[in-house]
């Protein structure tokens, strides 16, 4: 799924990082544990995630995660936004919770990961 | 034999802030040295958890990088105080870590068991004294 069907599905805001809408993300994995994210084979993954604090941006960083989708409407200190710049991956939000943003993109037609 | 590359890091004890920072660093040398991306990304995750479990678990300690010809050695080694039940900390989901540790997103207690799936070799042994992990990842796989 493009990262720009993405945007529009979720009504999402970007906070860096995404110059266009030809990105592919083959698949979607949401948690608040990021123990739980380094757990789960991930490759083109949209990470969907409540929790915003760096160890979020440095999990994605070593996972080779590109894009992260922040839900609830979070407040993202602009600390974080550029360590994401910096490690060159696309930062979203959304006010819509976890539930409900992964429920939108698996009917949309974007797949889970699976276990390592 | 010798290996080609070998580099070593400490890990302080508690020092969450700079969590990950040894894991990057160990990413970057592979990937210059050429090593495919999912096998960069493999030894990166558990190196990550391995650094984590350091800051998180151990009085302190240090991780080793050793590339060899034709695998990467990923070793730990720390002051203690020790894993009483290996078998059980080998067990996904248990955990010991503190509830602060979880709020930041870590401590569900898949660490040992993910540094095992991820590596191609991986032993560990424990006594008060401390604990040491080793992984290797081999560089070119028997067919």
């Amino acid at each position: 799924m493009k990262l720009s069907r993405i945007i529009e599905l979720l009504d999402a805001e970007v906070l860096c990082g995404h110059a266009g809408g030809d990105v592919e993300i083959a698949s979607a994995f949401g948690s608040d544990m990021m123990s739980d994210v380094l757990a789960f084979e991930v490759e083109n993954t949209l990470l969907l995630t409540g929790l915003v604090n760096q160890h979020v941006i440095r999990t994605a960083e070593l996972l080779d995660v590109g894009c992260i989708l922040f839900v609830r409407g979070k407040a993202v200190p602009q600390e974080i936004v550029q360590q994401a710049k910096d490690a060159g991956i696309c930062l979203l939000r959304t006010d819509k919770t976890l539930y409900v943003s992964c429920g939108i993109l698996y009917n949309a037609g974007l797949p889970g990961c699976s276990r390592r | 034999m010798e290996p080609v590359l070998k580099e070593t890091c400490r890990v302080a004890r508690g020092d969450f802030a700079s969590a990950g920072n040894v894991s990057a660093g160990f990413k970057r040398k592979v990937k210059q040295l050429g090593v495919d991306a999912r096998l960069a990304r493999q030894i990166s995750i558990a190196a990550y958890e391995c650094e984590l479990n350091l800051i998180i678990h151990s009085f302190g300690g240090e991780m080793t990088l050793l590339v060899y010809s034709d695998r990467i050695v990923l070793t730990s080694e720390d002051c203690g105080p020790g894993i009483p039940d290996i078998s059980l900390a080998m067990q996904e989901g248990w955990s010991t870590a503190p509830e602060d540790i979880r709020a930041m997103g870590f401590g569900a207690g898949m660490g040992l068991p993910n540094m095992k799936r991820q590596s191609d070799r991986f032993s560990i042994s424990s006594s008060p004294a401390g604990t040491s992990v080793v992984m290797e990842f081999l560089l070119q796989k028997p067919s």
